[in-house]
């Protein structure tokens, strides 16, 4: 039996702005267990997102509990959360956000230098398969690539979780595809444990496990007994 | 109500989402517009009032002392071409008595024709009346020190003239334009409660100093159109065989050459300071807009695509940078108004005008607001252009990501000494180099202001130290009536409480090299003095030379002339004789022009033999009162300065004037700072939002966040202290020079701790800055910032 990494039960949130109550999730139960790869599916608003934002430490739940290794992610303080981010959580976004102002190894180097037992930020470039660029700006580098050293900053600390919202939703199927062989071999070869948001239905079958959003719940979940790859998938 | 257009709404919702910013660039620009409305304004005011006095009260033109012309003279001085009028009268000094006061007075006593009002120079008559022909003891004194002495007309005091000592009732207090700034002997600033100055009938005035039919001071107004140098040369003429002195113009008239010194200085601030501070909010207003119209990129793009044509969209912008420029004009208008008059107000009390004319100028304000909104636009310009040329497909799409160079990146990684964070911040410093240069020349300006404003104390400190410690040590100078055989010394030294006393000698006279002249005075000098050195050229005490002129290196600057060279020396107490003598050096002297000689040298010069006209006395303090009772009984004395009265009073007044000019600079400085490097770190956040959000995520506090922000604003903040203090430094030497009068120059001292001070302010100014944006940087929206396309 797999240890499990995070155990969220009945997680709700709850935004008031302007007066006007917005329910982002209505009771979600998850567990997700070491080295496996999930797929969060849904449409838009279904709180996919919210609840990702949840587990990775940048938002807080209004009621319910989430649990990460043993510990209430619920009862942590603001710097607690940062610690927590620092040392255990990859994010991974649909715009990159990389520093402009750092080249791609100095991108990943940025976590590594924070980092307690990280990878040499070359070889985490490599592992995406962009060693040569190591030296390049975000701007001389094309979406597929700039999305790539992302994922190379994201796990290049080692993370225990990466936690990615819309990874290939800026970029077209042939660069998706790259991003997304990136993803699958650091969830086979360094055992992360990996959550991908994503509209595109057809990358759930690359998955262990799916779950679908609608209206702030899970609608449906089902399990992959044999993931595909990436090149296999028809998107 | 009228619906407002919809991109008006848009400038209205803009400004106040931007409020902090905008009134950030308001209030620099405020700084522009008050100093150019307060200098000029109170420059207009005061320049008004004292033309408009001049002109009711026929303020002269030319000015002459002779020993005795006889009254005859008139009309031959009224028949020079060009003469409008003249007035010969009586002027003589007099030691005061005044009860409840201890040490002696000085005063200036002169005379009033009879039964009819003067044809030069005419009384204010602020209370009571004039004197009477036929009373001997009626005066009209001066109003400042009747205010002093709270004395009104039937009061009386005593005052010895002439050595005689008189009983004298003062029947009217008047202001008078030819003492609109007086200064009593030896003085370094009016010290109303030591120095009077009073007027008696003419017939009084004949009896008490034996010049029956007879003036030693002659006063001239001129038609319009005159021939100044003519009527000067003419009049020379006619006054010689009576020992005049040599005529002068309105401009070597004392009080009036302290007023326009004044006026000079207020309308060099008029002309220096505004345009520096419009150049600060002109380049604020670049920084905000270009940024801003980055952010509305797609919103421009969307209101062309909508059909609003590029200048609507040009329109937009420049109504917004327009509501900005005149807020500041508005603020700065207000404050300049109010503060203007206050100032104007200060000056008419310290100059002692009997009214008021107060200009109230329009036009400075037209100006002041379309130089502000030129500013203004000028420094939106470049962005204006931008976005009204931006075509609106390519607008829709996001911009290109910047590019920036592998500065400080270095080739052995295991090397690096600095942290990716300091890397970030660097990079993007050197990424907008021309930005960034100019954000740290708008905060060394703000410094450089501070330094401009608080090396003052510094130089006078410098100033006060070498005159009255180094150069001026005597407790007291004693002025003779006449100039006297050296034997009084005696006298003097056997008043009580006198210590030790030196006596000098002072000849007015006209030095001559090539074709420029001065009139100055030649002081002679005993041997071994101690109560009153020269000083070289580094401030150090040195023996007066035996033979040979020592100049100030001022008056030798304006003579042309330099050591070893003769100058001519016309006497002009001594039917102009003229003496050729050679310069033997030059001296340091902060006040006054005269030049310098050994006594012995110039009672050979001066064809009446030795004489004395002043001593220099060191007192047992503890004898003071005996000693002043002494002075107001001697005859023979004309006046007495106290010395180390004067210079506390100076201290007074600097440490008075100083304290009020530093608050205002420190305020301004720290409104320019504020603006400054607040606009700076608000574009520097909102351009580099996300990058600040993601290291969030990575797991980066909320301090070491911060820290990319600080190390750029850290570094221009720091790059602007030595240009501050350079500029500073630079500023504070052009006030040196616009300074230097005839009346006296401030040296230039800028001590370290002037810088130290300067920075600190800056620092702390830059500092509270920082923590503000602190506040925003912790409350960034991550999620909010990482999921929006740039």
């Amino acid at each position: 039996m797999p240890t499990p990494v995070f155990i969220a039960e009945d997680v709700t949130k709850t935004y008031t702005t302007n007066e006007v109550e917005v329910h982002a999730l209505r009771g979600v139960s998850m567990t997700l267990f070491e080295g496996e790869m999930v797929v969060l599916l849904g449409p838009s608003g279904s709180g996919k997102s919210t609840f990702l934002n949840i587990l990775g430490g940048l938002d807080n739940a209004t009621s319910g509990t989430v649990s990460f290794m043993g510990q209430n992610l619920t009862n942590f303080s603001e710097s607690n959360l940062t610690r927590y981010r620092r040392d255990y959580v990859g994010f991974v976004f649909q715009f990159y956000n990389l520093i402009p102002s750092l080249n791609a190894w100095e991108n990943v180097a940025l976590t590594t230098e924070i980092a307690k037992d990280p990878l040499d930020p070359k070889e985490a470039l490599e592992l995406v398969g962009l060693g040569p660029r190591a030296s390049h700006f975000p701007a001389e580098m094309s979406g597929g690539e700039q999305q790539r050293v992302a994922i190379a900053r994201a796990i290049a600390k080692r993370p225990e979780v990466l936690l990615c919202d819309e990874p290939t939703g800026a970029l077209d199927t042939k660069t998706g595809t790259l991003v997304l062989e990136a993803l699958q071999r650091i969830n086979k070869e360094l055992g992360t444990t990996t959550a991908i948001i994503t509209h595109n239905t057809a990358i759930q079958q690359m998955a262990n496990r799916v779950y679908v959003f609608k209206d702030g719940a899970i609608e449906s979940t089902h399990e992959n007994e044999a993931p595909k790859q990436p090149s296999e998938v028809a998107w | 109500m009228v619906a407002l257009p919809v991109l008006d709404r848009k400038v209205i919702r803009d400004l106040k989402r931007l409020w902090a910013q905008v009134l950030a660039i308001a209030l620099v620009m405020a700084c522009g517009v008050m100093t150019l409305i307060l200098a000029q304004g109170a420059y207009r005011s005061l320049s008004h009032t004292q033309e408009t006095y001049y002109d009711q009260y026929r303020f002269g033109h030319i000015f002459a002392q002779a020993v005795r012309a006889p009254d005859h003279l008139k009309e031959r001085i009224a028949a020079i071409d060009g003469v409008a009028a003249v007035e010969m009268r009586i002027v003589r000094s007099a030691i005061l008595d005044i009860p409840q006061m201890a040490e002696p007075a000085a005063g200036i006593a002169l005379s009033l024709p009879s039964g009819r009002k003067p044809a030069v120079n005419r009384l204010y008559l602020r209370a009571g009346r004039l004197p009477e022909g036929s009373r001997t003891n009626e005066v009209a004194l001066d109003s400042r020190f009747a205010n002093a002495h709270n004395l009104k007309p039937g009061d009386t005091f005593s005052a010895t003239l002439n050595g005689k000592k008189l009983n004298l009732e003062v029947t009217g207090i008047i202001l008078s334009p030819e003492f609109i700034y007086a200064l009593g002997p030896g003085d370094l600033v009016p010290d109303d409660r030591r120095f009077a100055v009073f007027f008696m009938a003419q017939s009084a005035m004949e009896g008490l100093f034996d010049m029956k039919n007879a003036a030693n001071d002659i006063s001239l107004r001129l038609l319009r159109g005159a021939c100044t140098p003519c009527v000067i040369e003419k009049l020379d003429r006619l006054l010689k065989p009576y020992g005049g002195t040599g005529a002068y113009e309105r401009k070597d008239q004392q009080s009036h050459a302290f007023l326009d010194a004044e006026l000079t200085q207020l309308s060099a601030m008029a002309k220096v300071l505004p345009p520096t501070f419009l150049l600060v909010s002109a380049f604020l207003v670049n920084m905000i807009l270009s940024r801003l119209i980055a952010l509305e990129r797609e919103q421009i793009g969307l209101l062309k695509a909508c059909g609003y044509s590029s200048w609507s969209v040009a329109g937009h912008y420049a109504k917004l940078v327009s509501v900005v420029a005149l807020l500041g004009v508005g603020i700065g208008a207000v404050a300049g108004n109010y503060l203007g008059k206050l100032m104007t107000q200060m000056y008419a009390q310290y100059f002692s005008f009997p009214f008021l004319v107060f200009d109230e100028s329009p036009d400075l304000y037209l100006i002041a607001a379309a130089i502000s909104l030129l500013a203004a636009l000028g420094g939106a310009f470049s962005s204006i252009m931008k976005a009204a040329r931006l075509p609106p497909a390519v607008a829709m799409r996001p911009p290109a990501p910047p590019r920036f160079r592998s500065f400080l990146s270095l080739k052995s990684r295991r090397l690096r000494i600095l942290s990716q964070l300091s890397t970030m911040g660097l990079r993007h410093l050197m990424h907008n180099p021309v930005r960034s240069l100019l954000t740290s020349v708008g905060v060394s300006f703000a410094l450089a202001l501070l330094v401009s404003a608080l090396f003052l104390t510094n130089s006078m400190d410098h100033m006060i130290n070498v005159a009255f410690n180094k150069a001026e040590t005597a407790d007291a100078r004693l002025t003779l009536a006449d100039d006297k055989a050296p034997e009084v010394l005696g006298d003097i030294l056997r008043l009580p409480g006198v210590l030790t006393a030196e006596a000098y000698r002072r000849e007015p006279v006209i030095l001559r090299f090539g074709s420029r002249e001065k009139r100055v005075a030649i002081t002679g000098r005993p041997t071994n003095a101690n109560l009153s050195r020269i000083l070289d050229l580094n401030e150090r005490a040195i023996e007066m030379p035996h033979t040979g002129l020592m100049l100030p290196t001022h008056l030798a600057n304006q003579l042309g002339v330099t050591p070893g060279e003769m100058v001519t020396v016309e006497l002009t107490k001594h039917n102009s004789i003229i003496r050729q003598v050679r310069v033997a050096g030059t001296i340091t002297s902060y006040m006054g022009l005269s030049a310098s000689m050994h006594i012995d040298a110039l009672n050979a010069l001066v064809p009446t033999g030795p004489r004395i006209s002043d001593l220099a006395i060191k007192v047992d303090r503890t004898r003071l009162d005996d000693l002043y009772d002494a002075v107001k009984e001697t005859p023979g004395l004309g006046g007495i300065a106290m010395q180390m009265l004067s210079r506390e009073k100076f201290r007074e007044l600097m440490d008075e004037s100083v304290t009020s000019m530093l608050v205002a600079y420190i305020t301004i400085a720290v409104i320019v700072a504020f603006g400054v490097v607040y606009n700076a770190a608000r574009i520097q956040l909102s351009e580099r939002g996300r990058e600040l959000a993601s290291l969030r995520v990575i797991g980066f506090s909320k301090q070491e966040v911060f820290h990319v922000i600080l190390v750029e604003m850290a570094l221009i903040v720091l790059l602007a202290q030595p240009m501050g203090w350079l500029i500073g430094y630079g500023m504070a030497a052009g006030m040196i020079q616009g300074f230097a009068s005839d009346l006296f120059r401030i040296p230039l001292v800028v001590l370290p701790s002037t810088y130290a001070i300067a920075s600190f302010v800056i620092l702390t100014a830059a500092l509270a800055c920082a923590l503000i944006v602190r506040r925003r940087v912790s409350n960034l929206d991550l999620i909010k910032t990482l999921k929006t396309r740039e």
